[in-house]
């Protein structure tokens, strides 16, 4: 499987992170390469094989409806690079 | 005593506490000392010595009460993916420079509740994604050992590799770190240490920063198995904070090391011999095999047929897992933010400066993996992999106790030797990730020399929630090779 | 079905809704935290709501019930294996850069909802699926030029999104839709539908299409928090819609905004860039396993529901269709109703629920909560009409002394001396009074202008004060003039 420019272009996207023009190309070869390794997962025969869901055979933890947590504000807000009056700021969203 | 505390380790430093020959404050400032001695190697990012001398003076107090948990006044190493309440947390990485949790971890509460003592945070591969310690926005961790007559500095494996250092260089009484594709056990193998990565849903996964989230578990990593049985106790719980967390009791592993091994069936995977493994490595396995077949334990050649497909579907699973767990890394709530005229450009520029170019690459084949169109071929074959990759081992395990197989395909590599080749560095993990992809436990010993001079680990792989065997067979082997080399202390100014 | 005509001939409307329902919870659907409305920013945000490095859900077994008590309601399959999925994509107020909801295997499959469009015709709506998942936080834009500001206290709130198939036809289904859907929470208790406050919000789903053709392409408009914007949108994007097509032009799928002010429908920029949501099963989780006995448990406690209540409220009370309608629209009104119909004439009994109650009512903008007049007191009014000791006109001054003041109509009519004279005597007397004094009029009548009976009863009953019972006024004057 080798994969583009552009397909690494779409997939930094994507994943929020800018990947210079001169980068792109680089990922394109690196990403292929681990790809093309990784490709040798269709040798296996999985008809009628389940996906694993969990590593563990548990049952899936159900809470009680309490208020337990939160009135926090302020270790919410402790580490924000931006707030004001209670609120995280951010840079202007257009929608 | 005698100036060299740091010589003792988990369980000799807790008998001499209880016998009041030594106090907490002494073995804790005995350490930090070490700790400044070697910055060389680079194997912490945060020392926190007024803490650690604050917690140690608490832990001789209630030592004199006749008080104390099981590990009272004991210096620690913790990986630095471990949240610790109002100390930074970095997870190696730039985008969480100065993060300070207003909360603490379950395992690290637990470890301070037993009366443990932090002495800092060790340093580790961005988020846990490495197996060298070379891909730390804080530098690489430099392994205390040396070839023999080479100066080279060698990569001390990771992604625990600062904890894996700082246990080796007797920098602390014993460290924790967490394994998701042999990041416990893999640095153990390449620093001459114990490391154990428990059933995953023994330790809690609450507050330890996610890398895989279906992968990673908390472990300890020590100097010997007994200091590894004291440590795990300690550790694990059943947690309702995490959904993954199985409710078992937690046993007295210490009471497990009977040193008899006789009658069980230990299990020798022939997939495990791959291509190209070094003699001395297959000699060494051989060896294991051979103590434990003196000692009374039946040897089984079985058959794990999948092995070979673990590592890629770990390339699958992994990166996956992580590309959405780093989403939060977004400069709104904490950590980096590299501004930008609109919001989508803020995410943009803080994700490219706050990620490594290992983290990235990662992020990018998980994200490629999920994206529609490739989900089918890509992460549910995985699954569905990992589905056989279990019934492999259930099935093996039906016959056997525990399995034996070499911890890693190689000895500590060179520093720079193999960041240019992903593949080759992500080898390292081949015998190491079928347990992650299983859930079952596995521990690593020292258990000799390779040809020129670095230590070498044996793995013995259990059962899900048999820690204790496994632990048991480990310091077997342990016992039989007593392996007692030490590295050069070539990093000490003093 | 709605049609719109074009140039070039007809478009149908083909509409589908993604309706939002919050759980009444306590607490969050994975954390701890409070979900009531209106607190200070972050103050009920845990640090799992805020995507703290290493913090983990843990799923509130209350919204699980919820959820299946609400497929229930919607007559839909539960299923008892599913699994939650994480449907990546940023967003400022989506902290975890993933929402956790139910892609593949959702909670509740399929099932049909009823609407009643008036003249006893019915539509049945189908229900594709019911699932849970977590809201997002709240954005402010307008505070600032160049910033915008974030709340997390919604961040992780439970929501159930039930997604119905493409079976609505016009807007007027549409509002019925949303109010059938609000109804059943509402009786079920599982959401309190308050659309006002977003607990209810729907995303609806427009194409438009050649009267019995395929489906056109849809535009989603997101976030409709009230029945009127959801009309006024629906009718706006089908003009819209049509304006392109008919131009030869073709319809872009995509999600659109209605701005409410303006009463259009705009593209939505910032949702385009990232339709690949890349879902995969929450590995922080594990699979919902659910019992049949668990889902029977839940079942054994449903109350009644509106359609099978409007069949009972027919069926026992002998009121009419539309009455009934009226009634189980809202469960408090239904059982108001049913109190005072209790042992009573209940064809009056709706009448003045529906009529005089829910008519001072509306117009105190008052709840049943918190009426002056309980079932028992408007009870006590209609005894006192059943029992002929005060009329119908009589009842309503009475009525409305009551509403103001809470006292009881025994009371009111005491005091005021509203008690009807059935003294047949009296009213002779007062019947002779009034032919006496309109001689002119009785000749008329006796030569054939029937009309003037009313005349003459108005003349009787204005001269009782209202209190004269009008039975025996008809039959008293009948026997009088016909002699
Ligand atoms: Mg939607
Ligand atoms: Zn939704």
């Amino acid at each position: 499987m080798s994969l583009d420019k552009a397909t690494v272009a779409h997939i930094a996207m994507l994943a929020r992170i800018r990947v210079e023009d001169a980068e792109q190309t680089v990922l394109a070869g690196e990403l292929s390469g681990i790809l093309g390794w990784i490709e040798q997962l269709s040798e296996v025969k999985t008809d009628g094989v389940e996906p694993m869901t969990s590593a563990v055979d548990t049952t899936l933890l159900r809470r009680e409806d309490k208020m337990t947590d939160g009135g926090v504000q302020e270790k919410v807000l402790a580490n924000a690079p931006a707030t004001t009056e209670g609120f995280f700021v951010v840079p202007k969203v257009v929608e | 005593m005698s100036a060299d505390l740091t010589s003792l380790g988990l369980a000799e430093a807790r008998d001499a506490l209880a016998k009041k020959e030594v106090s907490s404050r002494e073995l804790t400032s005995a350490y930090l000392a070490a700790i400044e001695d070697a910055t060389p190697l680079n194997a912490f990012i945060t020392v926190t010595a007024d803490h650690a001398l604050a917690r140690a003076d608490q832990a001789d107090a209630r030592i004199a009460a006749g008080e104390g948990g099981l590990i009272e006044g004991l210096p620690l190493a913790i990986k630095d993916l471990f949240c610790t309440d109002q100390i930074q947390t970095t997870a190696g990485s730039h985008i969480l420079e100065g993060f300070k949790p207003q909360y603490e971890s379950t395992v690290t509460a637990n470890l301070w509740r037993q009366g443990g003592v932090m002495l800092g945070k060790t340093n580790l591969d961005e988020f846990a994604m490495g197996s060298s310690n070379e891909t730390s926005f804080y530098g690489s961790v430099k392994n205390p050992w040396r070839r023999d007559g080479d100066s080279a500095n060698l990569v001390p494996g990771g992604s625990s590799g600062g904890s894996a250092t700082a246990v080796s260089a007797h920098l602390a009484a014993a460290a924790i770190g967490t394994d998701t594709g042999g990041s416990i056990r893999q640095p153990a193998a390449f620093t001459g240490t114990v490391g154990l990565k428990p059933t995953y849903g023994r330790c809690s996964r609450w507050g330890v920063v996610a890398f895989a989230s279906s992968l990673d578990q908390a472990g300890p990593m020590t100097r010997s198995v007994r200091d590894a049985a004291i440590l795990l106790r300690a550790m694990a719980s059943y947690d309702s904070k995490d959904s993954t967390s199985v409710d078992i009791a937690v046993p007295d592993y210490e009471t497990a090391l009977t040193g008899d091994v006789k009658g069980l069936r230990i299990g020798i995977p022939t997939e495990y011999r791959v291509d190209g493994m070094p003699s001395d490595i297959e000699a060494l396995w051989d060896k294991g095999i051979e103590w434990l077949r003196s000692a009374g334990a039946e040897i089984v050649d079985v058959s794990l047929p999948h092995t070979r497909y673990a590592l890629p579907a770990y390339y699958i699973v992994a990166p996956a897992e992580a590309s959405s767990n780093l989403a939060r890394y977004d400069g709104v709530r904490y950590g980096l933010r590299v501004d930008g005229e609109q919001l989508q450009d803020m995410y943009e520029q803080t994700r490219a400066a706050g990620f490594g170019a290992e983290v990235k690459r990662r992020i990018l084949i998980g994200t490629y993996v999920l994206s529609a169109g490739y989900y089918d071929a890509y992460y549910l074959q995985a699954q569905k992999v990992r589905t056989l990759i279990k019934q492999d081992f259930e099935k093996v395990f039906e016959n056997v106790d525990a399995l034996l197989t070499p911890t890693t395909p190689t000895p500590a590599f060179g520093i720079g030797e193999r960041v240019d080749d992903p593949i080759s560095m992500y080898l390292n993990d081949v015998m190491t990730v079928p347990a992650n992809m299983a859930g079952l436990p596995g521990i690593s010993v020292p258990a000799g020399l390779s040809s020129d001079g670095l230590p070498l680990g044996l793995q013995v792989l259990g059962k899900a929630f048999d820690e204790a065997t496994i632990l048991r067979v480990g310091e077997m082997i342990e016992r039989a090779a007593s392996f007692d080399a030490r590295p050069q202390s070539w990093w000490s100014a003093s | 079905m709605a049609v719109i005509q074009g140039a070039t001939g007809d478009w149908e409307m083909v509409i589908g809704l993604e309706v939002h329902a919050q759980v009444t919870s306590n607490s969050k659907l994975f954390s701890g935290a409070a979900t009531s409305f209106g607190a200070a920013p972050n103050t009920q945000v845990s640090l799992v709501d805020a995507a703290m490095p290493g913090m983990l859900p843990v799923i509130n077994r209350y919204c699980i019930e919820q959820a299946i008590r609400t497929g229930l309601g919607l007559k839909a399959k539960i299923n008892l294996h599913s699994v939650f999925d994480r449907k990546n994509y940023f967003y400022a107020d989506l902290p975890q850069g993933y929402q956790i909801s139910q892609f593949l295997q959702p909670i509740v499959g399929e099932g049909v909802v009823t609407l009643d469009m008036g003249e006893g015709v019915t539509r049945e709506i189908g229900i594709t699926r019911l699932h849970l998942e977590q809201d997002a936080g709240k954005s402010l834009h307008d505070q600032h030029p160049s910033q915008s500001y974030v709340d997390l206290n919604r961040s992780g709130i439970a929501l159930m999104e039930i997604v119905s198939e493409p079976d609505l036809r016009s807007p007027e289904e549409v509002a019925a839709y949303l109010r059938k859907i609000r109804t059943i929470v509402r009786y079920l208790g599982t959401c309190d539908g308050n659309m006002d406050e977003g607990s209810m919000r729907a995303d609806v789903n427009v194409s438009m299409r050649r009267p019995g053709e395929e489906y056109g392409t849809r535009c989603e408009i997101k976030n409709i928090n009230s029945i009127r914007f959801a009309q006024q949108a629906i009718n706006y994007e089908a003009r819209r819609q049509v304006d392109i097509l008919e131009d030869g032009g073709a319809i872009a799928q995509e999600t659109r905004l209605f701005d409410s002010r303006k009463g259009e429908t705009r593209s939505m920029r910032s949702k385009e860039e990232s339709h690949d949501y890349r879902y995969f099963p929450d590995p922080d989780l594990l699979p919902l396993v659910l019992t049949q006995e668990e889902v029977d448990a839940i079942e054994a406690t449903l109350p009644e529901l509106p359609d099978a209540k409007k069949a009972r409220l027919i069926a026992d009370y002998g009121i009419g269709d539309y009455e009934a309608g009226v009634l189980v629209a809202d469960r408090v009104r239904a059982d108001f109703f049913e109190a005072v119909a209790k042992n009573r004439d209940s064809k009056l009994a709706a009448n003045w629920v529906i009529g005089e109650f829910f008519g001072a009512l509306n117009k105190a903008e008052k709840e049943i909560s918190i009426s002056p007049v309980d079932a028992d007191a408007l009870g006590g009014l209609l005894d006192l009409i059943s029992d002929d000791t005060i009329s119908g006109r009589i009842a309503k001054d009475v009525f409305e002394v009551m509403f103001e003041t809470g006292k009881s109509a025994a009371d009111i009519v005491e005091e005021k001396g509203l008690k009807q004279v059935t003294d047949t005597g009296a009213i002779e007397e007062m019947i002779q009074a009034v032919l006496d004094a309109n001689e002119d009029k009785v000749e008329q009548y006796k030569g054939g202008k029937d009309k003037l009976f009313g005349f003459f009863v108005g003349q009787v009953m204005k001269a009782s004060g209202g209190k004269a019972n009008p039975k025996a006024v008809n039959e008293i004057l009948r026997a009088k003039l016909g002699g």
